[in-house]
């Protein structure tokens, strides 16, 4: 027999179901003796143990029970409710109670599968319950709440995974704004010569997506932009941006190019070219760039720095001049129901690792940097040449996993880069022949469609791999037939040997990482990133291209690294699932959320800030804060901070919890009434 | 034969990580102390100092707030709150006379129900060397009617 | 028969200071009205009243009995007995009655660290022989009692039932005044009485609701014990690291301390609904502490945010100053050797 302190409420008739599910727990826990000793609780009106809970019998007894024994509320001991809370919440509904008058003990994973004494199990199992009870005692009906969805949707980033999502959403018959930082769309994949593993040129199968999205009468491109701002809440999202001065007229441009041939002035192009090549001051980062308008670099720019020049003025042939050196950034608000986060990712620094000798050693180069290399159109016409321009290696290595799989920076794999080095490897057997190759790896990881078959190809190139991570790059000749090479210092792990290679050139294949603002981005967006700024997704497995806020998704490399497949897998997912809301027109909110009760609160404005939906508002009028509902996930943290003890936390509230504690000591707590004063 | 004292843990798991990591170590079927009551919360921000206290009093031996790494928070930073209170809240338990060892706060991801339950074994030994708290009878009971020994003092 | 009976009020004084009692003379000239309504039958603070007198009266003699002070000794519960049984109406006056207030803070230590204090280890007493007062000396001439020293200080409900609390330390004059002119419509016109168990005289509001300053951003980065810096007159206590109890301290008193640039020390008790009045303080300042966040390592966020709380000197004791009796916890765990 229990004890409980607080008197019921009202005349609740609590119904307990305690599952065996199967031998699962009835193994360990004395289910009879737990349902048996639940009746003694005096708001329990049915107490009962069943086979398997969830099963169609198992909900229909709670749906039949409701129904004719009058139950109020009802609990049910079993698994986890990440399990079925869901399933029980239906039944209870489908018993003509809501759905949140219903409370789960988790006597499965948090019990009877981890202990094998009984008897401490079954003790265990009537706290649980006890809790469970004395808690659902105080659960309140709660309803979903409805929101409307504006039918724009907002995509940030215009590599492939941005593309994607915008071509399949405009596609659809749905406007889409597409947000990119760069003056072109393309991302990264822009940059790349061939594909693995099919060896498609990258250029020819992104340019007519390009081109699609630039013609696509719903879709409004903003290249050159950034968002700054973004307030509301699904389906209401109002986003500030700011399209950042091109000192081009977009009106009167026609593409044709004058200005870029005529311009004067070079710098070394640190963006695309990945520092291999030059642009001009003004410039199109690359010729299928869209849109086709060219942009002004203002601070290499000889007019903006010194007051000469305008030879791009001089020689635009349009009427009017499509030169404007006093256009002004412009600041737009758009109105949009759902976001894409697209924003892809950058190469690991392979400066942080020194002993790599990148940037001291001069024949050392990047994975990108030998990208724009063998492309056609790059720096080299496609040449595979050192540093001097001229001279061919007549010896590459590649060096895997620089920054990745290592505890020193990034412990992840980063997926792609096995499959890149791969290609680069076929690269140099295709352009020199006679060339030797070396690919120095941990573990070969070729897991997609057809990347075996790539790998195994390889082998049959005459690739030399070398099983081992590369200790050292270095210049240090040893032996004379070491002077004037780059040795690359190795262990083989396959013949258990320490092995210095001496080679013409290294490349460095770096990990795919977050960009470097991912976080400032994150709290923008108010979703979060992890330890290695990739984008969080709502459940690892269930949900890669959702995040924690709804309304905001994800795609692409920003989430984690991978390659292209999967990045438009995932662009086309996260399309989907917002096409899927603006064809539902509203959607149904959890109502798990916080209120504030505005005639307790004395507007101290400890809640605002703490916020990281920024959903408490202060009204200064009222001098009250005030829950903005849609935006608040319902975390809790501010109901736990009110010194006022004024924000309600639905459906963990504070009688709750506290019945909850109390029930589950139920064993132990003496019988003294907790001092006087009002319960909260 | 006595039997031996089960200390009570009463605890606090976040939905997104901590419980999903005791979770993870039932369905792992890893046997660890049966003396941890969960309490599920969805954040372990919603962590009210008072329920501490609450569970103190009411007879638990020790409480323990678990919550996601630093970073991985699923409401983004409600464990930093969490963990503000829980430092402040130690050096005011501290003062009312109560063992550190008695309120613990623990990060575990979704993936680490191995460490959720060696920190239960830990705790619950720390607990058992301690003895039982049982405020209520053991602290509020009677009120120093009996004539002080000055050798206490 | 003669006129009819003036409605009896009493004060009674258990572990005070005597504020109160001032504070009932503070309502200056209004203290003559409550001469003329009310006939004091007990008020041990001004008149020569004995405890034979109280036992004398008949129960429910006394219509308003106004109870200060805390429960530390068996003489103060007796009294608190008594006076119940003599009242019809047991107003639980100022902090110390409804909550424990000063004499509860003695709660974080123990009966035999107290006495061991003042009658044998202090540097102003000299006591080898260490006598201390008994509850029960034999003398030949009969046996000589003193009340028993509680090891634990109580609030007045927690030894008797309440009517009402009026809180504050001392309640505000214009307070005190507003509920007793309630009472004296009640007694003498049958207007209704606030519903039993609240709290009268006071708002239902923080402070922070009385409060003029400016309140912008709560992001704390350190606090400052009051003598360690002149705070800027507009601008919340708080925001400036100032320990301010005010956010979650019940209103009424018109924010008088703050105005004047100190932190309120939360006499008044919680607001509306909290029971911890520390705890919610607690759990509040520590929300806002502007150290530490989801970007840095796990052992660098636990030194920064250490920093901000070695700032706050004493928790306990200027979260619960007031309310200690009615905390949860309600007193320290006693010393070794002690169950």
């Amino acid at each position: 027999m229990n004890d409980t302190k607080s008197p019921p409420l009202q005349e609740e008739k609590v119904g307990v179901y305690v599952c065996h599910c199967g031998t699962n727990i009835a193994k360990v826990v004395d289910v009879e003796e737990v349902a048996k000793w639940a009746e003694g609780n005096p708001n329990v009106a049915i107490s009962r143990e069943y086979k398997f809970m969830c099963s169609s019998l198992g909900q229909e007894l709670i749906e039949q029970d409701i129904k004719e024994q009058g139950l109020t509320k009802i609990v049910v001991a079993s698994c986890s409710p990440h399990m079925h809370e869901g399933t029980f919440r239906t039944a209870t509904e489908n018993g003509g109670l809501n759905p949140f008058m219903f409370e789960m003990a988790n006597i499965r994973e948090h019990d009877s599968w981890t202990t094998d004494n009984e008897e401490a199990a079954t003790l265990k199992a009537k706290a649980l319950v006890n809790a469970a009870i004395e808690r659902v005692v105080h659960h309140q009906p709660l309803e979903q709440i409805p929101v409307e969805i504006n039918p724009n949707t907002l995509i940030v980033g215009g590599g492939i995974a941005g593309i994607t999502a915008a071509l399949e959403l405009a596609d659809g018959g749905n406007h889409v704004y597409l947000v990119e930082r760069q003056p072109s769309i393309g991302g990264h994949m822009a940059q790349l010569d061939k594909t693995f593993p099919t060896l498609d040129c990258s250029a020819c199968i992104l340019t007519p997506k390009m081109v699609d999205v630039d013609h696509h009468p719903n879709i409004t491109l903003m290249t050159w932009s950034e968002v700054e701002k973004l307030d509301g809440y699904i389906g209401n999202f109002e986003v500030t941006v700011r399209k950042r001065a091109r000192y081009v007229n977009e009106e009167h441009c026609t593409g044709c190019g004058i200005c870029i041939e005529k311009c004067p002035f070079k710098v070394i192009d640190n963006e695309f070219e990945a520092g291999l090549g030059e642009r001009k001051v003004i410039y199109r980062p690359f010729p299928q760039a869209v849109p086709k308008y060219p942009v002004i670099d203002k601070e290499n720019c000889v007019y903006f720095q010194k007051g000469k020049c305008k030879a791009c003025e001089k020689f635009c042939p349009t009427e009017p001049n499509s030169i404007d050196f006093e256009q002004q950034d412009q600041i737009l608000k758009l109105q949009v129901g759902n976001i894409i986060l697209a924003t892809g990712y950058e190469l690991f620094d392979v400066k942080r690792i020194p002993q790599y000798g990148y940037g001291q050693l001069e024949n050392v180069f990047t994975s990108l940097e030998f990208e724009r290399m063998v492309n056609a159109a790059g720096p080299t016409e496609g040449k595979i040449v050192l540093r001097d321009k001229e001279t061919a290696p007549q010896s590459v290595a590649i060096v895997h996993c620089v920054g990745s799989r290592d505890e020193n920076y990034h412990k992840y794999c980063s997926k792609v880069c096995c499959m890149y080095s791969l290609k680069f490897a076929h690269l140099v057997h295709e352009r020199l022949p006679d060339a030797t190759v070396y690919n120095c790896y941990i573990d070969m990881r070729t897991p997609g469609k057809g990347y075996e078959e790539f790998y195994d190809r390889l082998l049959k190139e005459g690739t030399n791999f070398i099983r081992g991570k590369v200790a050292e790059v270095t210049d240090s000749a040893r032996i004379p037939e070491e002077e004037g090479k780059i040795i690359v210092q190795v262990e083989d792990t396959l013949i258990g040997r320490q092995r210095r290679v001496p080679v013409d050139m290294v490349i460095l294949s770096p990990a795919m990482e977050a960009q470097p603002d991912s976080q400032e981005v994150s709290q923008l967006f108010k979703m979060g990133c992890d330890f290695e700024g990739f984008f969080i997704e709502r459940h690892p497995k269930l949900d890669p291209i959702a995040t924690m806020t709804d309304g905001i998704y994800i795609a692409g490399a920003c989430q984690g690294p991978k390659d292209v497949p999967d990045t438009v897998s995932q662009g086309a997912a996260a399309a989907s699932r917002v096409a899927s809301l603006i064809s539902r027109g509203t959607v149904m909110m959890e109502p798990i959320r916080a209120s504030i009760d505005a005639d307790g609160c004395s507007g101290c404005k400890i809640c605002n800030n703490m916020c990281p939906y920024n959903a408490i508002e202060f009204l200064e009028e009222e001098e009250v804060s005030r829950v903005i509902t849609a935006l608040c996930q319902g975390c809790g943290t501010c109901v736990a901070a009110c010194p006022s003890g004024v924000i309600t936390g639905a459906h963990f509230t504070n009688d709750q919890l506290y019945s909850q504690i109390e029930g589950l000591l139920w064993d132990i707590q003496s019988l003294e009434p907790v001092p006087a004063g009002k319960e909260e | 034969m006595s039997k031996q004292f089960e200390p009570v843990i009463v605890g606090f798991l976040c939905n997104w990580c901590s419980y999903r990591a005791a979770d993870l170590a039932g369905t792992a079927r890893i046997k660890y102390a049966p003396n941890l009551r969960p309490i599920r919360v969805m954040c372990s921000g919603r962590v009210d100092p008072q329920f501490v206290l609450k569970a103190l009093l009411n007879g638990a031996d020790g409480v323990l707030i678990a919550g996601c790494h630093p970073g991985e928070c699923h409401y983004v930073n409600g464990n930093i709150k969490a963990l503000r209170r829980f430092m402040l809240l130690k050096k005011t338990i501290a003062q009312w006379g109560i063992e550190e060892e008695r309120v613990q706060l623990l990060w575990a991801s979704a993936s680490e129900g191995i460490h959720l339950a060696e920190r239960v074994n830990q705790m619950t030994e720390e607990l058992r060397e301690l003895g039982p708290l049982h405020w209520h009878d053991k602290v509020l009971d009677g009120n120093g009617a009996e004539p002080v020994s000055v050798k206490e003092a | 028969m003669g006129a009819k009976e003036k409605p009896k009020l009493a004060m009674y004084w258990a572990a005070s200071c005597g504020g109160c009692e001032v504070s009932v003379l503070n309502i200056h000239e209004n203290i003559l009205t409550v001469d003329e309504v009310f006939d004091i039958a007990f008020f041990p603070c001004i008149a020569d009243f004995k405890t034979k007198d109280l036992e004398a009266y008949p129960d429910g003699y006394i219509d308003v009995c106004l109870f200060n002070g805390a429960i530390r000794t068996s003489e103060n519960e007796e009294m608190a007995h008594l006076l119940r049984k003599k009242s019809k109406v047991l107003v639980a006056y100022g902090s110390c009655a409804y909550e424990g207030c000063i004499p509860a803070l003695s709660n974080l230590t123990t009966k035999a660290a107290t006495f061991d204090k003042v009658y044998i280890n202090n540097p102003s007493i000299d006591n080898p022989d260490k006598i201390f007062p008994q509850e029960l000396t034999k003398m030949p001439e009969g046996d000589l009692t003193l009340p028993v020293f509680y090891n634990t200080v109580k609030s007045l409900d927690q030894v008797t039932d309440v009517d009402y609390y009026l809180p504050g330390c001392p309640p505000e004059p214009p307070q005190i005044w507003a509920v007793l002119q309630v009472v004296v419509a009640a007694l003498l016109e049958g207007a209704p009485l606030p519903p039993a168990g609240a709290v009268i005289g006071a708002g239902t509001t923080a402070v922070c609701d009385e409060c003029d300053r400016v309140k912008k951003e709560k992001m704390i980065d350190r606090f400052y014990r009051p003598y360690e810096i002149i705070p800027d007159p507009e601008q919340c206590l708080l925001e400036q690291g100032l320990i301010c109890m005010g956010i979650a301290t019940r209103g009424g008193c018109g924010a008088l301390c703050p105005i004047v640039g100190i932190g309120c020390r939360g006499c008044y008790g919680p607001p509306e609904g909290v029971i911890d009045q520390g705890g919610k303080m607690l759990s509040a300042v520590a929300s806002v502490i502007n150290a530490g966040d989801e970007t840095m390592e796990e052992d660098e966020l636990e030194q920064k945010i250490q920093e901000a709380i070695d700032t706050i000197a004493d928790p306990a004791g200027t979260f619960y100053r007031f309310s200690m009796a009615h905390s949860i916890l309600r007193r320290v765990k006693n010393g070794k050797g002690d169950s």
